[in-house]
């Protein structure tokens, strides 16, 4: 549903339908409502059925990057001969995004028989959960949530009475983006720094404590009792004509828009419904300029190319951006893009781990340069700058955050090329002082 | 303290002893923890929250104390420390208060609320703390509730759609 607002007609309300509800946080709520009987039915499978079942649902990873989750729990050993960990990354922190935090504030248990049924596939000993540190309130929620899930014997040495063993640990972040990135989690929990690793080795076979992980983002993970309660078949179906893109997903729009929150669509709605119908479009009087579709990190859209585009994986590539995380920022026409470009710049610089010289470098000479610009400094050279420095920061770092810093800068100038202009020119008056 | 304790017994933010945070029913808290882990380092950031939970800030001796229960060393705490923007190395004011400007909150007015706020505590700049020691505002990358704008988070109480006419009346809350 459209929380905090009511549903709308055109949504289709899955993982939504009890944010608001504060008796669906509690765990006897929870099981009035149908919670922990696909965690009964996963326990009374076999690991490999669980995993076929999620493999045929279609189900792709929420966080950002849209892998196959069924294939990457797959790449599990199957035999468990050392420990294996499930890491449920809950550090949401996504400039845009803010689903994950209504998951676990509204509906603690539908993540926790996520995590105990993936698990359990998988073969874990364990799962964490890391939270970044700033959500206060969804920690507070998860953690009377666990402790319900042990005492009610969900959770623990015999889960649900099934005499297996299932265990979940929440663990608190301490403020750094970079952490959201899966091998920077990882080293985050091991009690280090927040420097992403080099991969191969990759997770599933040298992750957690040097063991076979899998990573999966909370709205991933809430899904999974949905399709093992409903079926692989039923969740398949939740497209609108394009196969490789199934299920529900939550949108977070935010920005100029008459209705923030977070919406859940069939995979394949037009932007345009969302945006319009059920979003509510910007403030009266004003226009839409551009659409960040996926959180900070992708591509920015004209209004004409977010309005051809339909709301899948496929269908926002199409148009020139990325899913990613599915957080929505929508600017109107009173948007200063050179302005709004430069704060992601300074908010990547800020957040880079500094590892590696192209984004340590890049990120904070890209604030620089567009500072330059809005202190009413920039040349035309500068143009050429931004491309070069951008072309050096994509594909050539441990992990993607310097591409995400290229991402804006780049489609900006394609697109909102005038606004720089203006600035270059003189014509338009310093946002900035001068440095 | 162990050779490798940091602090030699200099602290310069505090001339008050140094007392130790991880005894009797705390020292109980952290050895629940190692057993949620497979190793104690693991335990590093915890420990620290239990620090700065109970203490309000990380110290030198504070960062000794706990490498020295983790087994690692004062350097390496410190660096960790150093790595996230939550955990306190100087003393704050009695209230912290995080302000979100990214972009969706700066689009949406957020810098306005900073200026609000710094103006209705007396704090002057960002960072600092205000002559009456209750308050001490830093500007904070996404809070993760952009569609909420502005949020703020007073200690640990996350408030939402906060406008600079809505100061005053927030920070009464906070004595």
């Amino acid at each position: 549903m459209g929380y905090p607002h009511p549903s709308h007609p055109k949504e289709t309300v899955v993982l939504s339908r009890y944010f608001g509800d504060p008796e669906a946080r509690s765990y006897d709520g929870w099981v009035k409502r149908g919670g922990y009987e696909a965690l009964r039915k996963a326990l009374g499978m076999s690991r490999e059925a669980i995993v076929d079942e999620v493999k045929a649902s279609g189900l792709r990873g929420r966080g950002g990057a849209g892998f196959p989750t069924g294939l990457k729990w797959s790449f599990m050993p199957k035999a468990v001969v050392k420990p294996h960990y499930l890491l449920c990354n809950a550090d949401e922190s996504e400039p845009g995004t803010f689903k994950d935090r209504e998951i676990m504030r509204w509906t603690p248990h539908a993540l926790l028989e996520g995590c105990a049924i993936a698990a359990y596939a998988i073969g874990a000993e364990r799962c964490y959960i890391y939270i970044r540190g700033e959500f206060t309130e969804p920690w507070a929620v998860m953690a009377a949530a666990v402790e319900e899930a042990y005492a009610r014997g969900a959770l623990g040495a015999n889960a649900l009475g099934s005499g297996k063993r299932v265990d979940v640990v929440l663990h608190r972040g301490a403020g750094a983006y970079i952490c959201g990135e899966e091998t920077a989690m990882m080293n985050s929990l091991e009690g280090k720094r927040g420097n992403p690793r080099i991969k191969p080795p990759f997770p599933a076979v040298a992750g957690l404590f040097g063991m076979p992980t899998t990573i999966n983002n909370v709205e991933t993970l809430a899904a999974v009792p949905h399709i093992l309660n409903r079926g692989a078949a039923w969740y398949k179906a939740l497209c609108l004509g394009n196969p490789k893109s199934t299920g529900t997903k939550l949108i977070s729009i935010c920005g100029h828009i008459q209705r923030p929150g977070n919406y859940e669509v069939t995979m394949g709605t037009p932007v345009k419904e969302i945006l319009y119908d059920m979003a509510g479009g910007p403030p009266p009087g004003r226009t839409v300029k551009a659409i960040i579709p996926g959180g900070s990190s992708v591509p920015i859209m004209t209004r004409e190319e977010a309005e051809a585009a339909l709301f899948d994986y496929e269908g926002i590539v199409e148009q020139g951006s990325m899913l990613g995380s599915a957080g929505m920022i929508v600017m109107d026409d009173t948007t200063d893009m050179v302005y709004q470009i430069w704060r992601l710049a300074r908010f990547y610089a800020h957040e880079s781990c500094a590892q590696c010289t192209q984004c340590r470098e890049g990120t904070a000479w890209t604030t620089r340069v567009l500072a330059r610009i809005l202190a009413g400094q920039g040349k035309q050279e500068d143009y050429q700058l931004l491309l070069d420095l951008a072309e050096n920061m994509t594909g050539k770092t441990i992990c993607v955050l310097s591409d995400s810093c290229a991402a804006p800068v780049v489609s900006g100038i394609q697109k909102f090329r005038s606004e720089f202009e203006a600035y270059i020119a003189g014509a338009r008056e310093p946002a900035l002082a001068a440095v | 303290m162990s050779a490798h304790s940091a602090h030699g017994g200099h602290d310069s933010a505090t001339t008050v002893p140094h007392e130790p945070v991880f005894v009797g029913e705390t020292r109980e808290r952290l050895e629940r923890l190692f057993a949620l882990y497979p190793t104690k380092q693991a335990c590093l950031l915890p420990a620290l929250w239990i620090v700065q939970e109970l203490r309000g800030w990380i110290s030198e001796p504070a960062i000794g104390e706990v490498a020295e229960a983790l087994e690692l060393t004062p350097a390496y705490v410190k660096g960790v420390v150093t790595f996230y923007t939550m955990y306190h190395t100087h003393p704050v004011g009695r209230h912290f208060i995080q302000v979100c400007t990214t972009t969706p909150c700066n689009i949406c007015g957020a810098e306005d609320v900073v200026k609000a706020l710094l103006a209705a505590t007396g704090c002057g700049e960002l960072g600092a703390t205000s002559p009456d020691g209750r308050f001490t505002i830093i500007e904070v990358e996404c809070l993760g509730a952009c569609g909420f704008a502005t949020p703020i988070l007073v200690d640990d109480d996350f408030i939402e759609n906060v406008a600079p006419d809505k100061v005053p009346g927030i920070l009464q809350r906070y004595p």
